[in-house]
This record gives C-alpha cells, structure tokens and sequence, in this order.
C-alpha cells in the first residue's frame, strides 16, 4: 500500500482506459481475438529486446513488443490473403507460432529447458507491482497518442469500422485508416503487456467494448463508456488484489470486468436479455389480446350472441394452457371486455379496438390480392401476423390507396371504413 | 531411449490433436481450441481441491468439463446475449482463466500446485515418469495415457466420420436432415477438452494449439478432401514432433516450443510453396 499502491492504481487505469477505447474498433470490426494474438505474439519480441537491451526496463522492451505486434498482424493479413485459410484459423496459428518462438528464444537465453520462467510468468500475468513513476509517463504518453489519434482521425475511423466497403467505395484512405488502428493495438497492447499481463490485456481489448454495445449505439458513446468500465475494472482489480498477500492484480482486474460485462448483457435496458424477455412476452400478450379481441368481434359477426363462456371461447380457438386466463385477465384490466358471472362481452372500447384489428386483417388482405396478385385464399395468413404491427399512419395509407373500401377478397365487409373518409 | 519417448509422446500428442483440429478448422472454430485451453485451468484446480492428488483421472474429468462448460459458456452468450462470435470467445476464456489464477494463487499457500505444473509442462520430463507392472517396465505413463486417447479419438473419428463430416460443412442441412447438430458439436468440444487437458504436461496450455491448429491448417493448404486432409495432418504433426526435437536440442531450448516452431515453418513453407507455384503458372499462362 502508500504512495506504490497509487501509483499501480493510476498506472492500470491508464491501460484499462487506452485499451478499452481502442478495442472499440476492433470490436467493431469483428476482430476481437487479433487483440489476443498481438498479446501472445510479443513475446519474442519482450524476449528479443531483452537480449539486446540486457536490462528489464519498459523502454527497452516497448520497442520490440511493439515490431513483433506488427509482425502478427502483417502475418495474419499474409496468411488469409495468400490462401484459403479462414481468419480465425490464421489468429490461432500466428498467435500459438509467435509464442513458441518466443519460448524458444526464452529457454535459450537461460540455456535450460525448464529452469527460471519467471520471465515467462511475468508476461502471462503481469507484474503490476513492480510499476514505477517512469512507466506511468509511458502509460500516460501512449493514452495521449490513442486518445488524440482517434479523436483526430474519427469522422474516417466511424465510416469504416461500420462499412468498410462503402468507405473503400467513396474513396477513403483505408489502407491508411487500417494502418492507424492497428498501429493504435498494437501500441495499446505493447505498452501495458509488462504491467498487466497477456491474458488481461485480451480481455480489455474484448470486454469493455462488447459491454459499451449493450447501452449505446452511437460511436462516441461506446468509446467514453468501454474507457470508464476498463478504468473501473482495473481501479477496483487493483484494489481487491492489494487486500491479500500475493493476490495477482490482472486475473482480478479481469474478474470485475467479466462481472460487469455479464451483468450488462443480462440487465442492459433494451438490449440486456431481462429486456428482450420482457419485450417479447408483452408483444406475444398484446398479439394474442388482439386476436381474442376478434374473436369476440367474428362471433358477433356471425350473430350469435354478445356474450360467451369460456367452453364456447375455447371451442373456436386454441389457447394453450392458462393463456386464456392471463389474456382475459389484462383484457378486464383494461376495460375491453365486461364480465357477467361465467360470460364475457365486449366493452365499447374493446368494440372499438376489436374493429380495428380486423378492419387491418382485411385491408392487407385486399392490399395483397389487389396490389400483389396474391389469390384470395393465400392473403390470410400473412394478414394474421400484419395485423398487430401496422400503425395507424400505414392504415390511412392503405384506405387511400385502395379508396377507403367496403369489402375484402371474400367479400367480407371492411368494418369501419366509411367513418374513416375524411 | 528417452530421445525416442520424447519424440514419440511429441507425435502421439500432434496426431491426437491434430485430427480433432482438422475438424475445428473446417467449423470455423480454430479459437475456441484456444478458448477451451485456456478455460480448462479452473476445472484442474478445483479437481485438484477435491481429489487432493496432481495425477489422478478426477484432475483430467474436471479439467475437460471445464473445457466444456467453456464451450456452452460461448454458445450462450453468442445466442442468448447475441453478442458475435469472436467476442463471446473472448470473454469466455478470459474469464474462466482469471478465476483459475485466482484460485491457485487463493489456496498456493496450502496446496501443492501452482501455475507452472498447468500451464507450462515439460515433455522432457516424460521419460521420468514410468509406469511399472510389478517388476516390469511398461515405459512412460503419459506415453500409454495418450496412446489411448490417441485410440479413442481415432474411434470416435471412425464411427461418426459422417456425422462429423455433415455437421462440419452444412449445419443447417444436417439439422433439416434431423441430425442432432447440437449433440455432435458437444461429443467433438469434450474430446478436444480431454485431448488438451491431457497433452498439458507435454506442451503446456498456449502451445497445444500450435498442435491443434497448425498441422491440420497445413494439411487444409494441400487438400480439399477431409480423408486426404487427415492424412497429412498425421504426416505433418509426426514431423513438426521429430524436427521440432531436433531443433531444441541444437539451440538448446524448449522441446515443445521448438515443436510449435518446426510446425510454423512447415506451415510457412507449404504456404509460400503454393504462392510461388501460381505465379509460375500465371507466368506461364502470360507468355504463351
């Protein structure tokens, strides 16, 4: 703890936070895992500059990290373009390659096949203690590059990363623009290898980013909150793993941010499943409402009567299970149907609603036997799932269009129709 | 003697994971190899918790079913969260990987494992570890572990080649055929989960996807037939062991490193083999 305690502090959320923005792009662009094959692939590059440089410090080891990070992807580029490898394959076999030469070049500096790896642990997992004030000017100093680089490139960078086709077919530079973001990677990744690991710096590549997507569409956005959740993660990672002797700080880093990234998938509003389970089920209720709706309204149609029982209900349509409870329940609730002891009718407003929906059905049907040439007995079906999307706006359109009519393709009345012309 | 087990250990090891990568690579899912090694790591400590024994069959079940609970893991995410592929990937072993080390540096201190014995192994430790029949000297334990393993995989491969085959080239027509796409997937997932967890001791958790990716991806560059594919996969995966052996011993370096080396350059070499055998043909073709 004391002033060394801070100093990690503020050196992982530098990483966290360069990471994140960066691997925005890389999400984006459905790269994600390039970022764990520029992590593993520096190796011989940390173990090359080590040779030559003699001495473990971060400048010395930056440089190379960074030439074999480049290597990996020109590699990768190399292989999937020279052949009929897929790209995935290719990250796999650059990645697992990469590291292998750097083994090599491990065990052979320290001319054993086992002996020290201590080198070797301090790469995979990071060595977050051993952070001192010149690195945090590094972390500091690449922040400011990523940070200003995308700003000043961002207009070209958001084209790209959504169509990269379209961009290449206006005339953007993407060679260039491919070149800045994996420059920006593999400066990322570089730069905070030593401190937090290979395994953590996939994981902030990848997670904050996939998290960001479940709150915001907009690029701006996703950037500023994959940047705040890598800050956070890596703040509080650092904080756990300081309250127990010998605690890793990357693992606990990753933890948090896997924690975080799970909880927005699940709870996200809109996007999170929670969300999209709830939406689902309240349109399967308003569609099946609806179609109970006209029911009511072809019984009544067929004249005869304005009230019906369950038993009489359920000889006319299937319900499954306790639907028809659920339906008829939120039905009441709302006033569209009125209930006397064991029989339901409908309400004016129900009547109202009921008239609508069917009145929809029988447009499309019309529309689609009129306008499409669909025959008369093949429309049914496609009416039955339109009905319950079509807004009030598309059902003017349609009674314009086909001039507010009587009658449907089975020469059903339209209900309604005449009270609609303006 | 120990030269030759090493070498064969190496060879038993590629073709193992070989012929299970040649199909990974046909379905896209050369990653999730790497996913499943790296997630394996939690699955081999808490087994180890509970078995309190570092070679036991309990280490090697609890390790593949981490293997394959990684691979539900993604599968959820990629369809329930609808989150793309490469990043449920991603999250997925990131995560599982972090809580392994967490684990092992929350019971270091009482326990006798640590990250070097799953992560890293050594092949040169193979010869060591022998395995005796009363008097008898039946030679290297993990030789017969992953002989037999090296059998059950080439059995699973003979009896549901086909399966395998459809399910690989067209999911959705095999699931319209009414084939249990789901049940193949999760049978291939678990046997690449036991196959890695087993070669972790020879080569260590990052470079067993050297041998589960890098010789079938060479053999793919030679064939479009998966029989075909095969063989060359077992061709390149004995060679990149006997050449990656000899590479070690004259740099004096990392046995399975140099073996993950030699398999690159294998790769690398077909690869540029083929690039120039085209443009001579183009050349070729241009001046006649």
């Amino acid at each position: 703890m004391g002033a060394n305690f801070t100093w990690v502090m503020i050196g992982c959320a530098l990483i966290g936070a360069g990471a994140s923005a960066v691997g925005v792009f890389s999400f984006l662009r459905k790269q994600a895992l390039v970022g764990d094959a520029i992590a593993h692939s520096l190796l011989p590059g940390v173990a090359l500059a080590f040779i030559i440089g003699g001495e473990k410090s971060i400048w010395v080891l930056f440089p190379g990290a960074f030439i074999a990070g480049w290597l990996s992807i020109l590699s990768i580029e190399f292989i999937t373009k020279s052949s009929k490898i897929k790209p995935d394959t290719a990250i796999a076999i650059v990645l697992t390659v990469f590291f292998g030469i750097g083994i090599v070049m491990l065990t052979h500096i320290q001319q054993s096949s086992y002996g020290n790896q201590s080198g070797l642990e301090d790469f995979l997992f990071g060595k977050a203690a051993a952070m001192l004030p010149s690195d945090i000017a590094l972390f500091a100093i690449v922040d400011l590059v990523l940070i200003s680089s995308i700003a000043l490139t961002y207009p070209y960078l958001k084209l790209y990363s959504f169509d990269p086709e379209y961009s290449r077919a206006i005339g953007l530079p993407v060679r260039f623009i491919q070149f800045t973001l994996s420059s920006l990677t593999v400066l990322a990744v570089a730069s905070g290898i030593q401190a937090v690991g290979v395994v953590l710096m996939s994981a902030l590549i990848i997670t904050p980013a996939a998290a960001a997507r479940f709150f915001t569409s907009r690029l701006s956005q996703m950037i500023i909150l994959a940047m705040l959740i890598g800050l956070v993660s890596a703040v509080g990672g650092v904080y756990i793993s300081s309250l127990a002797f010998k605690m890793p700080t990357g693992p606990w880093v990753v933890m948090i941010l896997s924690i975080l990234a799970i909880s927005a998938f699940v709870f996200a509003p809109s996007k999170g499943m929670v969300s999209r389970y709830n939406k689902r089920k309240e349109h399967q209720l308003k569609v099946r409402s609806e179609n109970l709706l006209k029911l009511f309204f072809k019984l009544e149609e067929k004249g005869e009567s304005n009230h019906f029982s369950r038993t009489e209900l359920l000889n006319h349509r299937k319900f499954e299970g306790r639907d028809l409870e659920t339906i008829l329940k939120s039905l009441l609730g709302k006033r569209l149907l009125a209930r006397s002891q064991d029989s339901f009718s409908l309400t004016e407003e129900g009547r109202e609603e009921a008239t609508r929906v069917v009145r929809i059905h029988r447009l499309w049907e019309l529309y689609l036997n009129k306008r499409m040439s669909i025959a008369a007995d093949h429309v049914h079906h496609d009416a039955e799932a339109i009905e319950h999307i079509i807004t009030p706006e598309l059902e003017q359109e349609l009674l314009k269009d086909l001039g507010y009519p009587e009658l449907d393709p089975h020469k059903q009345e339209i209900p309604g129709t005449k009270n609609l012309k303006p | 003697m120990n030269d030759f087990w090493i070498i064969l250990e190496g060879s038993l090891v590629a073709v193992s994971c070989g012929l299970l990568g040649a199909y990974l690579i046909l379905r896209k899912m050369a990653m999730v190899g790497d996913a499943i090694s790296h997630a394996v790591l939690p699955g081999i400590v808490i087994a180890y918790l509970v078995a309190q024994s570092r070679s036991s069959i309990l280490l090697l079940l609890g390790a593949a079913l981490f293997g394959l609970l990684s691979t539900f893991l993604i599968e959820i995410l990629a369809k329930k969260a609808r989150i793309q592929s490469d990043a449920s990937i991603g999250i997925t072993f990131t995560w599982l990987f972090a809580i392994g080390v967490i684990l092992v540096s929350l019971y270091s201190g009482n326990a006798d494992i640590d990250q070097d014995c799953v992560l890293y192994g050594d092949i040169a430790f193979v010869p060591l570890d022998t395995l005796f029949l009363g008097e008898r000297d039946l030679g290297p334990t993990p030789i017969w572990l992953q002989g037999f393993n090296l059998f059950l995989v080439i059995a699973m491969i003979r009896i549901g080649y086909r399966g395998f085959l459809i399910t690989s080239f067209d999911p959705s027509f095999s699931s319209g055929l009414g084939i249990k796409t789901d049940t193949w997937h999760y049978v291939l997932m678990g046997a690449v989960s036991f196959t890695v967890v087993l070669s972790f001791n020879a080569v260590g958790a990052i470079l067993v996807v050297a041998f589960l990716v890098v010789p079938p991806a060479t053999a793919y560059l030679l064939s479009n037939q998966l029989q075909t594919m095969m063989i060359y996969t077992v061709i390149f995966g004995v060679l990149s062991a006997l050449i990656g052996f000899y590479l070690a011993t004259w740099w004096s370096a990392s046995i399975s490193g140099a073996m993950a080396v030699a398999s690159g350059i294998l790769f690398l070499g077909v690869l540029v083999y083929q690039k120039l055998l085209r443009k001579r043909k183009k050349f070729l073709a241009i001046t006649n």
